[in-house]
């Protein structure tokens, strides 16, 4: 029941903000936190509970009838993996709502409930294993943040929301179409019409249709992860959302992506996503080093971390094909990791939007000297996100070479190359804004350096940065059962030959 | 002495953060003294571990100490430990104590400066990575070490942060040495799925079990840490980063070239020596390497003007020996350049940056002259670290590390006299470069006012380190001269011996060169002379025959082109065709309606025709 409280709580807070916000513009923050803070505290106790005798990795299970006719069925199911990642989420909800205190004044009420509605629709994701609850939630996380894009964005909104919308609608689409063909698929052979997740795995149909119906599933995570090259959405959405909506795109939604990948396309199709691996593989290797080159390129501060989001997500695919226990773990380092740091940056950007009113490379320059605190958090993170290591991105992009590396040789050396890529934009991030000669628009006023609030967010996230890379075993520990899991059900549900599902050494 | 490993690193470590967290709060006093006594206490712990190890020696010759389990998957699982053996013990006695006389010297030289307290955090942290990086037991810490190196060079070089051209000189320094890293870190990869383990010690003895000489897969992991060596220690074909690097603060070029980072490369190849000595094509390219770009840079410091690209490249040229040294399998020779290396070259970097400190920023070996009477103890400490650089015979330290390098190669048979041969040419072209700037900086008229004044810590460790680099190179002697190898007993246990010479020619002809150099230096320097023309071969080795800008041609531009051309992304043009396409679609269906009554009959008859003039004529 813990699991259906985790996953309404929000929602309801959701109104709740809506409501307070008619009286008082400050008052949906209020309820927001006290929510998030609540979430939290009824999440953290679930750590450590994964591998409870006789439940295998899940920690916790709700199944509850909702459609008995349809098969369908109000499932839902956490473990490891899906913790560390509502974690994650809950955490940058609540940054975010901290970060958006002086930057939404605009309908703050409507702006929370989307904000909590996006969380709720996440948890949503990382919770359902009822296909068609699954799909439920994949399409009720849009919606709010279509909503937080095109009312509090910045110039261009209205084309990024969208466009936003569109790709990831139309992907969603051809993921319906393969659940239903997957759904009928299992009726015909066993008469047993369920979208349950369990009762899917292991669907006999034709090598053909397996292909077709995985692409299905894969199109419609790989436009969220994004993968080259359906990533063309997630400039412009990041770029045009506002500070909180940045974060929450990169920090949580893009991971959902990279969920999916894991929890669906290689354990209900292991067959088809072996054959398919090298081809995402490629596409893996060419988000890598292209983001960077479109991130290298950018004079839009905020469009190069959300170039370099490709970039880091290309690491996270290329782990997922690979399929190793050490690959899996590495893209689970990188989520987090990448949640983090980057969610950081778009932080940072943000507060540096609200200080100059520009995102301009070119008119900024030589901040050190009027917001060193700012610029001193801004290069951690691009330290952070250039892999460094004693940080959390480089476990996750270490143990993703070296889970790759037997997988295949070739694309992983080519993937090394990212390293070097991502240390010219980073770098160059850190050069065009708060190194080089003063620029004209913060030449003559000063301008504040953060504030209280906003250095207690970067105090948790550099300590959580910090934490990950150098004691990230607390990670590994909680997602190792589930992620064992998932393997497993891929190789049997195949029974196929043993080194597709386990190539770890 | 094995539990207190962990403070080594630690204590700069936590001087750092202190500094960093405390900016702006913190007295100048105070950041200097926490700047300071970190690596101060650092270096102390090190001398007692030494102390502790060179009475009592280990069980296994090492030192360890375990900190935690730093990330345990699958089968893998990487534990942050220290290890110390002697190897180590050379490289953090190095790196802790030139390093704080280096810090010492910089709250002096960095008086006044925009951002003291920052300027110490990144020393602290430099000196910190460093040291993990020679006390790693495995292989995943050193690279982390390795990298923390890399960024602190990046934060140094760019310290002046308001010039531009100190942005691109750190970014430069970054990435060039990253491409190396990235070979490194392909490597660790190979050796972790082949061998399993990423534990130094580990990984060694199965190495040698599992290989055999000249095996493909030892042969290809050698050469990917050459690749990672290479990029750190700035040598061919990855040098390039190491002349722009002098963009920082003089205390850092003394930092990065003596103490720490540029060594760090022979470090891994004399720690990995046992792969090396199983790929004797690796090994041999590391010798090839290493005279190549002693040559390069050698002739390169002859045609530079700025007294710190002289002693870049200088540095660049000495640890081209090292490579040498390395590349002949005269491991211990390596290590003991690296040490009297470290002593002369601090020296040169703290000498050069008292006269710039006292000369306004001029760099210029023209602009001064005259300033052996003006600044006797910064012209004393040069000329001892310059005659210790040019390996003059006997008295200087120099001289005893170089003569081991050269003997090594002597012995190596064939190969190694053709290394022999570039070596003494090198050393002759060292004896020239460098007392040319000794004689037009110091000697004739005097060009520029000096002004100013400094006290006793720029004094103190000019002195200690002139003292060092004369008297350092007696711990090891030629065969010829006693008996005395303290530095070979320390080494023993790790590093393997080289063959002895007895032949006294080699040695004879090698201090020739040297003196030839000098003495060349001196006829052509002595009197006043004016900037050399700029003929197209003093261009060529100005710029280092051209491999900057082959580079940028071959590599930068064509990349930032790339960026530059793509940067709205010709794949969402794809995408925004299909809009434009939907929309074109839509308005050509919109303009049929009209709302003509007349024109949709017409139709409506013109379409009836025709279905039924299909359905007739079928």
């Amino acid at each position: 029941m813990i699991l259906f409280w985790l996953l309404i709580f929000p929602a309801i807070g959701g109104g709740l903000a809506w409501i307070a916000g008619g009286r008082n513009p400050d008052a949906p923050r209020w309820v927001s936190i006290a929510v998030l803070t609540l979430e939290l505290l009824m999440a953290l106790p679930l750590i450590g509970a994964a591998a409870a005798p006789g439940h295998g990795a899940w920690i916790a299970q709700l199944d509850a009838p909702w459609i008995p006719q349809l098969g369908i069925s109000f499932e839902l199911d956490l473990d490891g993996l899906s913790l560390v990642l509502i974690l994650l989420t809950i955490v940058l909800s609540l940054i975010c709502v901290v970060i958006s205190w002086t930057e939404i004044t605009d309908r703050s009420g409507l702006f929370h409930a989307n904000l909590l509605w996006t969380t709720t629709g996440v948890i949503g994701v990382f919770l359902a294993l009822d296909l068609f609850l699954f799909f439920f939630f994949w399409e009720l996380m849009l919606v709010p943040m279509y909503f937080m894009i095109a009312l509090w964005g910045h110039e261009n909104r209205s084309y990024a929301a969208i466009k936003f919308f569109l790709f990831t609608q139309g992907s969603g689409l051809l993921m319906l179409v393969s659940i239903l063909v997957l759904v009928f698929s299992h009726q015909h052979a066993t008469g047993d019409l369920t979208f349950n997740y369990f009762a899917l795995l292991g669907t006999k149909m034709s090598p053909t249709t397996g292909f077709l119906l995985m692409l299905g599933f894969f199109i419609a995570f790989a436009v969220k992860l994004p993968a080259v090259p359906f990533h063309t959405w997630l400039p412009d959405a990041h770029t045009e959302a506002p500070t909180a909506g940045s974060v929450l795109l990169a920090g949580i939604l893009l991971k959902t992506g990279a969920y999916g990948l894991i929890r669906f396309v290689v354990p209900l199709f292991p067959a088809a996503a072996h054959a398919f691996a090298p081809v995402a593989m490629v596409l893996a290797v060419a988000g890598i080093l292209y983001g960077a080159l479109l991130a290298y390129g950018q004079n839009d501060l905020k469009r190069l971390v959300a170039y370099s989001s490709i970039s880091h997500m290309g690491f996270v695919l290329l782990g997922v094909f690979a399929w190793s226990t050490l690959a899996l773990q590495g893209v689970v380092a990188q989520m987090v990791a990448h949640g983090i740091s980057t969610g950081a940056l778009f932080v940072l950007v943000g507060a540096l939007q609200e200080r100059i009113h520009t995102r301009d490379m070119r008119r900024m320059g030589g901040l050190w000297g009027q917001v060193p605190r700012l610029s001193a958090c801004g290069m951690f993170f691009a330290v952070a996100s250039l892999g460094l290591p004693g940080l959390g991105n480089f476990i996750g992009e270490f143990l993703i070479l070296l889970g790759s590396f037997r997988a295949s040789v070739v694309f992983t050396v080519i993937a090394t190359f990212g390293l070097v890529a991502a240390a010219a934009y980073s770098l160059l991030l850190v050069q065009r804004a708060f190194h080089g000669a003063v620029q004209e628009p913060t030449h003559h006023h000063t301008i504040a350096d953060l504030s209280p609030p906003h250095l207690a967010v970067m105090a948790v996230l550099v300590v959580a940065i910090v934490g990950l890379g150098l004691y990230p075993q607390p990670v590994f520990d909680e997602v190792a059962p589930g992620l064992s899991a998932v393997q497993h059900s891929a190789a049997v549900s195949a029974s196929l030959p043993q080194h597709v599902a386990e190539r770890a050494p | 002495m094995q539990h207190v490993l962990w403070l080594v690193p630690t204590l700069p470590l936590l001087g750092s953060i202190v500094l960093m967290l405390g900016t702006g709060r913190l007295s100048h006093r105070a950041e200097a003294l926490i700047g300071v006594l970190s690596v101060g206490l650092a270096a102390v712990i090190v001398f007692a571990i030494a102390g502790a190890f060179l009475l009592d020696p280990p069980a296994g010759a090492a030192y360890q100490q375990a900190l935690w389990r730093w990330f345990a998957v699958g089968h893998f699982s990487f534990g942050l430990a220290l290890r110390v053996d002697p190897l180590s013990l050379l490289m953090m006695l190095i790196t802790s104590g030139v390093g704080f006389l280096i810090h010492l010297f910089s709250t002096e030289f960095m008086e006044g400066e925009d951002g003291y307290g920052r300027f110490f955090a990144y020393l602290n942290l430099f000196v910190a990575a460093m040291l993990l990086l020679v006390m790693a037991d495995n292989f995943l810490a050193l690279y982390a070490g390795w990298e923390g190196v890399g960024l602190c060079s990046y934060l140094l070089i760019g310290f002046w942060w308001r010039d531009p051209a100190n942005g691109l000189a750190a970014r430069k320094a970054f990435i060039v040495t990253r491409v190396g890293d990235t070979a490194f870190l392909i490597g660790l990869l190979l050796i972790a799925s082949r061998l399993g383990t990423l534990n130094i010690a580990g990984a060694m003895r199965d190495a040698a079990h599992t290989w055999h000489v000249g095996s493909p897969a030892a042969t290809l992991i050698a050469f990917l840490l050459l690749g990672g060596a290479v990029g750190k220690s700035a040598q061919l074909p990855l040098q390039t980063w190491l002349p722009d690097a002098m963009a920082g603060p003089t205390p850092v070029s003394a930092l990065i070239h003596a103490a720490t980072m540029v060594t760090a490369g022979v470090y891994l190849i004399a720690r990995t020596h046992v792969l090396f000595l199983l790929a004797p094509a690796a090994e041999i390219t590391v010798g090839i390497v290493g005279a190549a770009t002693l040559l390069l840079a050698g002739f390169s410091a002859l045609a530079q003007n700025d007294i710190k690209r002289i002693l870049a490249y200088s540095t660049m040229s000495q640890i081209g020996y090292m490579f040498l040294a390395l590349g002949v399998g005269a491991w211990r020779a390596a290590m003991f350049h690296f040490m009297t290396h470290a002593f002369f070259k601090a020296l040169l970097f703290l000498s050069a940056g008292t006269v710039t400190m006292r000369l306004h920023h001029e760099q210029d070996i023209y602009r001064m002259g005259g300033l052996a009477r003006r600044l006797p103890a910064a012209f004393w400490s040069f000329l001892i670290g310059s005659a210790a650089l040019a390996a003059l015979p006997l008295i200087t330290s120099g001289f005893y590390s170089k003569e081991a390098i050269l003997s090594g190669a002597w012995a190596d048979g064939n190969g190694g006299r053709v290394l022999w041969l570039a070596g003494v040419i090198g050393a002759f072209v060292t004896g020239i470069y460098i007392f040319r700037a000794v004689f037009i900086a110091f000697f004739g008229e005097e060009h520029t006012h000096v002004s100013g004044s400094y006290g006793w810590r720029v004094i103190v460790p000019l002195l200690v380190l002139s003292v060092l680099s004369l008297v350092g190179g007696f711990i090891e002697l030629p065969s010829a001269f006693g008996h005395v190898t303290l530095l070979s007993r320390l080494l023993a246990p790790v590093l393997p011996p080289t063959r002895e010479v007895t032949d006294i020619t080699p040695l004879l002809l090698a201090s020739a060169a040297s003196i030839l150099g000098i003495a060349l230096a001196a006829v052509l320097y002595w009197r006043p002379s004016r900037p050399p023309a700029e003929t197209p071969l003093w261009r060529f080795w100005h710029g280092a025959a051209g491999f900057d800008l082959l580079y940028d041609r071959l590599l930068v531009r064509p990349v930032i082109w790339a960026a530059r051309v793509d940067r709205d992304d010709f794949i969402d043009s794809f995408y925004d065709g299909i809009a434009w396409a939907t929309q074109a679609l839509h308005r050509a269906i919109r303009r049929t309606q009209t709302g003509r009554v007349r024109l949709y009959a017409a139709s409506l008859a013109i379409g009836s025709v025709g279905l039924i003039a299909i359905a007739v004529l079928r």
